[in-house]
């Protein structure tokens, strides 16, 4: 059994301990543990299920790289699935559950897939499950769907009760990883004065070197990285933060740390996790290396761990997971977990070393009287939801003559691979290792970064040394170098000497025995979590799915949630063996970001709910607010959409509006439309570019409503514009064009016409702008008092400066409406202020505000086009009618030669019209008018469609206007508009002025 | 070819698998072929493959520089939709949903189509006319699309946030018969169902130069030597410029970054794919449990297969705000494809300058759903000169200024 | 994600900070332009995969159009420039050379 040890653990602290309940068990640990070694020594072995086949499945790893210990963690809005046991420390409180498995982890019915696995094999679904064709989607794919997914799913009305934040950090050097590897990089990059940021993933610094033991500088690890840690934090240039994944590498130096701040103590204040953006000159990798499996039969089951893990829990936790353990490995570092396991009272069977020889470690273990046998292999492990026996074989062969002996649990090692993934990210290059059989960072083919020269350097075993001593030095170096790319000049101090015995070679084997049967491979794991064993991979080559690309998404292998850190090397070995190629030459899938999965809220940070976006307001946004305004956004914008009374719906608010403005009186709040100043002495040049129509040859004091095209020819924008003074216009835009027309007019200005003399400025929010419209829209402004606002004095489409009451404004007579119509414009901070008085004096003349479907309407019984809606990037002014607006007497505008291409001539193009239903009822948004016939792919030929389409409470009808084949020539013929509600819509084409045909309204 | 079947597969089994043969040869190619096809994506072997089927041609090449299906085929969000505007895209995309349909019967492979409906959701009234606008032109053009309510979207869809206080669902636009394949499958089933019928897909072989005589097409040459062809298509995304120019003629493209990744597996929460345009993102999850997320693309020119990493804050962060239940879940894996676009983002299926070569590219973000379509119609168009369903694709479309333009109606990336 | 040097502000501008606007020095084709010259101007575009020559907009810091020689490849920047060239600058095409040994892109070399 798995069991706390009674000395050991250098990490937990045995005066303090925590309760927590695993599957709703409660248990009890220390301080200091993960929730995984906590689980051990409360001899809970196994902790979930596998994907596919529902295996029993224990810890088999100690840090970041576990496939197989993944909890639920938390509860309610603090829930969280697939969360590491091993990466999860302990508190008290914690709940977790394990997953995958149905009715519950020792029963599981989802089991059955395991006794089926013959039948199962990798791609098995791509054979099968095809007929009858209706049962995939009725019968197979919800079976699948069933049995889909690992975590549970967080309830479907849950809420985040934690935050998230963003930091920005600029630094000279960024060290990922604060093994010593790391710290020494750190220390030998900050004595050269760089800024130097060092992260590290778990809440302790020295990674696994305290673990492995040797010396420093003639002291214990344990030691030299304390005095490192404080030298390190004293430092003004250095930043140490811990619980800090460097989570990716990105181009020209960005990398992201991704920090939990509280996952270890939850319902604390502050943000749970925080998203650091780095931008580095240098990142130094010093990411260390991680132990691989070996491939024999059983090793999937609960009790076989890799064996520095178990080195790590018997050191750091006090763990042990089993009493009776047996070490399989082909180097001499897995020797070590058997001293260390022998020295804390653990009975080591035996160590099955695939090799003839080792180095004096073995020695060591047999001095201690642990018994080692060369050249054996584990041919399998016996049990199911935990280890029984192990039998044990000849390392050449096929795996008979065994020999079985009982055991609790197994440490295998095949060997280490560096973790290359920050490298890699970027596209860093690796090459093959012979000796240690691993990829490693290629130093000649590093990520590139701004300038050209590589950016991230890999330090220590990150870097393939895996020697004590050979990490110290390399990551010294590779620090060094840092501070000098990043333009310091590192001090010339002697790296620290580090020692520890020294070890005989390794042996390559990726399978045990090495000629295992096939009915050894087929029980021989590569990927535990999605259940990819070796028959599988082999089973993938010999079907073609040869690229190592094809293979992994052939068999799943390496796409469970640790993307493949304990499997990809394992399964391209077998892959290159079974294509007779090598390793090198087969290559790697690619690596991506994130090197272990971040919480989605980290990369969305603080902004969520209100705040996430940006929110424009007018100044007088509280008012509509507070006034029953039903919000639109538009852009960034609020806009009122109606302002509903009680007891009113929104229909109703609408249509109140619009017999008021028309009848009396009505307030709008237009001053979200854009409004850029031109100015300078080539402004009228500028503009006539433009423009489709001529501004240059406007008056000062006069108005005119200008057309914008792209160069394409499409229409983009349109609005008022007034001329200022001599050299100043100032351009109206829609609400939503005000920064896009800004920044087109200073793309042009900025790239083409860069010698004209030409300002723009936008002043949206420099102004409030409200449209004083109706019948009695002089008279409510008459009695404010101020500037004479006659007819005579400010003729429609003039406008002056004044005084209006208290208020210095500027007034323009436009009309979007029809009406009799003033829009004034105040500055911003009188804006309330003027609203209030208008709103005040209006009182005896019916003053109501209205909105943006009020205003839509009165322009649509006027025929007037809106942006957006009789356009929507395919349209030109020639579709709209506005031959008028087009100047023939320009050389040159924008879109001008656009539109003489041969589909923007064609007579066939659908024109605008207005569309009266025969039955008064209001047709559809977005219907289509229908021809006869079908076409050339068989569907309805169209010859039109609706562009906008009201209910007019004035006429009270449904009017519309649309875009008809021929339309202008079809006056008074009828259209039909199938709608989606299975009516047919008929209208009539007429001339889209609705209402006052002579404008005799707006002209009093 | 071996029938797949779960019988064949049990029969297999007894014989610990290792009687399956490969699913597609690997064969050196041969000194001519009637059509060679530069690219074995999706689309390539698609369209080979509809050459074989429909009009028996079959002594074809698919020639690929590195793996089949190994480039946007393999690095899409796997969704499947026609609800598109304009009547050109709606007549192809359709037509490829409806072959997506019975695909896994017809090449023996189950590429698992899986329709289990597609939201597109209004969050602004400017979208709800949009995609209204959509569902009256779908209804006419044989696309069975359907606007719905917030309270129907909330019942397809019980994770999703009604009300957000920024952008509250407005309602939908509902394809019932959209949904998802299994991408790789696609590829592999077109790859195998090619080989059978005796056509050559050379893997790891790039073509350096293509050969033509007095403006026509008679052959390429690649790093596994000079092949000659009768006609050519040229189906290679990304690189479609390059193989353009060594042709003689130019494409209107531009190619760039576009970024995708997927949650931790978890169990299945929400059956449908659903888009939110105004707030850029889109969401799906997979039948292994991963919610596949998609978003916009990078402004600039970029061949890295990275993008940059605000994009995936922009998306997520739309998505955590639009499905709030997703925050604690967590990022496995992120990556980039590069997609070419064209001046109207949609694609370009074409004769070309030089006869007898044919160019099928610029599928910007949205070219895993086209793939039985782009092959069907580009098989026809190969064969006989002459597709309804690729006419309006033309290469020339933009000197006369006749667009396709589908930004009208979606302005996201797919 | 990128960093171009702002050639106005001088300022070392973050990929967020900027906008990216196309391929640079397109020669405007106007009205009585000829359909091909036309097409040209508005669709045909270098798309290299390697040296390219783009605008780019400090869009949210001093707002100025500035021209960067990048390659799409390696992401490597070789210079930012002068909008309002219409060709690079000497040092600019010295800096691709020495990067890049016989490039050349549309007219330049």
């Amino acid at each position: 059994m798995s069991t706390r040890l009674a000395n050991q653990g250098r990490l937990i602290d045995r005066s303090k301990q925590v309760t927590f309940t695993f599957n709703g068990t409660s248990m009890q640990g220390y301080e200091g543990d993960t929730l995984a070694s906590a689980l051990l020594a409360n001899d809970q072995m196994m902790m979930g299920r596998s994907f596919k086949y529902h295996r029993p499945r224990g810890v088999v790893a100690s840090g970041a790289e576990e496939p197989n210990a993944l909890v639920g963690l938390g509860q309610g809005n603090r829930f969280e699935p697939n969360q590491r046991a091993t990466t999860t420390e302990l508190f008290n409180g914690l709940t977790s559950i394990s997953q995958n498995h149905w009715p519950n982890l020792e029963f599981d019915i989802g089991a059955v897939n395991t006794y089926l696995s013959r039948f199962l094999p990798a791609g098995f679904y791509y054979k099968t499950f095809i007929h009858p064709k209706p049962f995939w989607k009725h019968v197979y794919e919800p079976f699948i769907r069933q049995s889909a997914g690992l975590g549970k799913a967080p309830d479907k009305d849950s809420r985040d009760s934690d935050t998230y934040e963003h930091f920005y950090h600029f630094t000279d050097v960024l060290v990922i990883g604060g093994g010593v590897a790391g710290l020494q990089a750190a220390k030998a990059a900050a004595q050269s004065g760089a800024k130097v940021m060092l992260l590290e993933q778990t809440a302790h610094w020295g990674g696994r070197a305290p673990v492995d033991g040797g010396t420093i500088d003639g002291a214990p690890v344990d030691k030299f990285v304390e005095q490192l840690v404080s030298e390190l934090e004293t430092m003004d240039n250095v930043i140490l933060r811990n619980r800090c994944m460097g989570a990716g590498v990105y181009d020209h130096g960005y990398a992201l740390g991704y920090e939990r701040l509280t996952d270890h103590k939850p319902g604390t204040q502050g943000p749970r996790h925080r998203l650091w953006r780095i931008r580095a000159k240098q990142i130094v990798t010093a990411t260390g290396a991680i132990e691989r499996p070996l491939s024999f039969a059983g090793n999937d089951v609960p009790g076989v761990m890799l064996a520095s893990a178990m080195r790590d829990y018997v050191v750091n936790w006090g763990v042990t997971p089993g009493e009776r353990v047996i070490v399989a490995t082909n180097n001499d570092d897995a020797y070590r977990t058997a001293i260390a396991l022998k020295k804390a009272g653990v009975d080591v069977l035996r160590v099955v070393d695939a090799r003839d020889t080792a180095g004096p470690l073995a020695d060591e273990a047999r001095e201690l009287g642990i018994r080692v046998d060369p050249g054996k292999a584990i041919a399998k492990v016996k049990g199911g939801k935990r280890v029984k026996k192990v039998a044990i074989c000849n390392q050449e062969g096929i795996g008979g003559a065994r020999e079985e002996v009982e055991c609790d649990a197994v440490a295998m090692s095949g060997g280490w691979s560096p973790v290359v993934h920050m490298w890699s990210h970027c596209g860093g290059k690796l090459i093959w290792d012979d000796a240690n059989a691993h990829f490693r960072p290629d130093p000649s083919r590093p990520p590139l970064g701004v300038d050209g020269e590589g950016f991230v350097l890999a330090a220590g075993s990150s870097n393939g040394p895996l020697a004590l001593g050979d990490v110290l030095t390399d990551a010294d170096a590779a620090g060094k170098a840092a501070a000098k790319a990043a333009g310091f000049s590192a001090k010339r101090i002697k790296a620290p000497v580090g020692e520890t015995t020294a070890e005989a070679p390794m042996a390559a084997v990726w399978l045990m025995p090495a000629n295992a049967e096939i009915g050894l491979r087929m029980k021989s794991w590569l990927d535990f979590q999605n259940d990819v064993k070796v028959s599988d991979v082999q089973l993938a080559a010999r079907e073609g799915y040869e690229s190592v690309e094809h293979t992994k998404r052939y068999t799943t292998l390496g796409m469970a949630t640790d993307q493949g850190k304990l499997s990809n090397i394992n399964g391209l070995a077998i892959l290159a063996d079974a294509l007779d190629s090598e390793i090198p030459k087969v290559g790697t899938t690619t690596f991506r970001p994130p090197y272990t999965p971040i919480s989605l809220a980290s990369i969305g940070g603080e902004a969520r709910g209100e705040v996430f976006q940006p929110i424009r307001q007018t100044p007088m946004h509280n008012w509509h607010d507070q006034n029953g305004a039903d919000w639109e956004p538009v852009g960034h914008w609020r806009r009122t959409y109606a302002y509903v009374r009680p007891g009113e719906s929104v229909h109703e608010a609408v249509n109140r509006e619009v017999k008021n403005t028309r009848e009396n009186l009505g307030l709008l709040d237009a001053s979200t439309l854009g409004k850029l100043i031109v100015k300078g002495p080539d402004a009228g040049k500028f503009l006539d570019m433009m423009y489709t129509n001529m501004m240059s040859t406007l008056k000062v004091g006069k108005c005119r409503y200008g057309l914008m095209c792209s160069e394409n020819g499409f229409l983009i924008d349109d609005g008022v514009v007034a001329r200022i003074d001599e050299d100043t216009w100032l351009c109206h835009t829609t609400t939503g064009g005000a920064e896009r027309i800004h920044g087109h007019m200073e793309e042009w200005l900025q790239t083409e016409w860069w010698d004209w003399k030409v300002y723009v400025a936008n002043v949206t929010e420099q102004y409030a702008q409200i449209a004083v419209v109706g019948p009695n829209a002089r008279k409510v402004l008459e009695k404010l008092g101020g500037m004479d606002l006659s007819k005579e004095a400010l003729p429609f489409m003039e406008w002056r400066d004044g005084k209006i009451g208290e208020f210095d404004c500027r007034a323009y007579r436009i009309s979007f409406s029809g009406e009799l119509s003033y829009e004034i414009a105040v500055p911003a901070s009188q804006g309330q202020a003027f609203w209030d008085a208008l709103m005040q004096a209006g009182k005896e003349f019916g003053v109501m505000p209205y909105g943006t479907e009020c205003l839509h309407i009165l322009r649509a019984e006027k025929g007037f086009i809106m942006i957006g809606d009789e356009t929507d990037g395919t349209v030109i002014p020639q579709d709209l009618g506005l031959h008028w607006a087009l100047s023939k007497k320009k050389e040159d505008y924008l879109g001008k030669r656009a539109h003489s291409r041969t589909h923007m001539a064609d007579p066939e193009r659908w024109k605008l019209v207005g569309l009266e239903t025969v039955d008064g009822s209001v047709i559809p948004d977005g219907a289509y008018a229908v021809g006869e016939g079908v076409n050339a792919n068989g569907q309805r030929n169209m010859i039109g469609r609706v562009t906008s389409t009201y209910y007019s409470a004035n006429l009270d009808r449904g009017i519309a206007m649309g875009l008809i084949k021929f339309g202008p020539d079809r006056m008074g013929e009828i259209v039909e508009f199938p709608g989606t509600d299975g009516k047919i819509y008929k209208a009539k084409i007429v001339d889209p002025i609705f209402f006052d045909k002579d404008g005799e309204k707006q002209n009093v | 070819m071996k029938h797949y079947s779960a019988f064949a597969v049990a029969r297999e089994a007894l014989r610990y698998h290792t009687g399956w043969e490969r699913a597609w040869r690997s064969p050196e190619p041969k000194k001519k072929y009637d059509v060679i096809i530069v690219g074995a994506g999706g689309h390539g072997l698609a369209t080979a493959y509809y050459l074989g089927k429909n009009y028996g041609i079959q002594n074809v090449a698919v020639i690929e520089k590195g793996w089949l299906g190994g480039g946007n085929t393999g690095r899409n969000t796997t969704i499947i939709r026609s609800n598109y505007l304009q009547d050109p895209s709606a007549a192809l995309y359709e037509k490829a949903r409806g072959l997506y349909e019975d695909l896994s019967q017809d090449l023996n492979y189950n590429v698992m189509f899986s329709p289990r409906g597609v939201i597109m959701l209004a969050q602004t009234q400017h979208e709800i006319r949009g995609y209204q606008r959509t569902a009256h032109a779908n209804a006419l053009q044989g696309v069975k699309t359907e606007w719905i309510g917030p309270e129907r979207v909330k019942q397809l869809v019980p994770i999703i946030n009604l009300d957000g206080p920024r952008y509250p669902v407005l309602g939908g636009l509902w394809q019932e018969r959209g949904g998802t394949a299994r991408h790789d499958a696609v590829a592999w089933g077109y790859a195998r169902a090619c080989s059978a019928m005796g056509m050559d897909i050379i893997q790891q072989c790039e073509v350096t130069g293509v050969r033509s005589d007095n403006g026509r097409v008679v052959g390429v040459d690649t790093t596994k030597g000079a092949i000659d062809c009768e006609k050519l298509g040229i189906v290679v995304a990304g690189h479609s410029g390059q193989l353009a120019e060594m042709a003689g003629f130019r494409l209107p493209l531009e190619a760039v970054a576009l970024q995708a990744l997927v949650s931790e597996p978890i169990k299945p929460c929400m059956d449908v794919v659903v888009m939110a345009n105004t707030v850029h993102g889109y969401m799906s999850q997979s039948d292994k449990g991963e919610m596949v997320i998609g978003g916009g693309t990078d402004a600039y020119n970029n061949f890295t297969q990275r993008g940059s990493f605000h994009h995936i804050e922009e998306t997520v962060r739309a998505l955590v705000e639009t499905f709030p239940m997703i925050s604690r879940l967590k990022m496995l894996r992120q990556w980039g494809g590069i997609v070419d676009m064209t001046g109207d983002r949609s694609p370009i299926l074409s004769k070309t300058p030089l006869q007898g070569c044919f160019i099928n590219a610029g599928w910007g973000t949205g070219g895993f759903k086209a793939i039985p379509g782009s092959g069907w119609g580009m098989a026809q168009l190969m064969a006989t000169g002459h597709s309804p369903l690729t006419e309006a694709f033309t290469l020339d479309r933009f000197k006369e200024g006749r667009f396709i333009d589908e930004s009208v109606a979606a302005g996201v990336a797919h | 994600m990128l960093i171009l040097n702002c050639p106005y502000c001088g300022v070392d501008a973050e990929e967020t900070e900027l906008a990216a606007g196309g391929e640079a020095h397109l020669k405007r084709f106007g009205p009585g332009s000829s359909d091909d010259d036309f097409h040209d101007y508005l669709f045909m575009r270098e798309n290299p995969k390697g040296v390219h020559l783009e605008r780019w907009r400090h869009a949210n810091g001093c707002g100025k159009w500035f021209h960067a020689a990048r390659c799409t490849n390696t992401l490597e920047v070789f210079g930012t420039y002068s909008a309002q060239v219409s060709e690079p600058p000497q040092e600019i095409k010295d800096a691709i050379t020495a990067k890049r040994p016989g490039w050349t892109w549309r007219e330049f070399e």
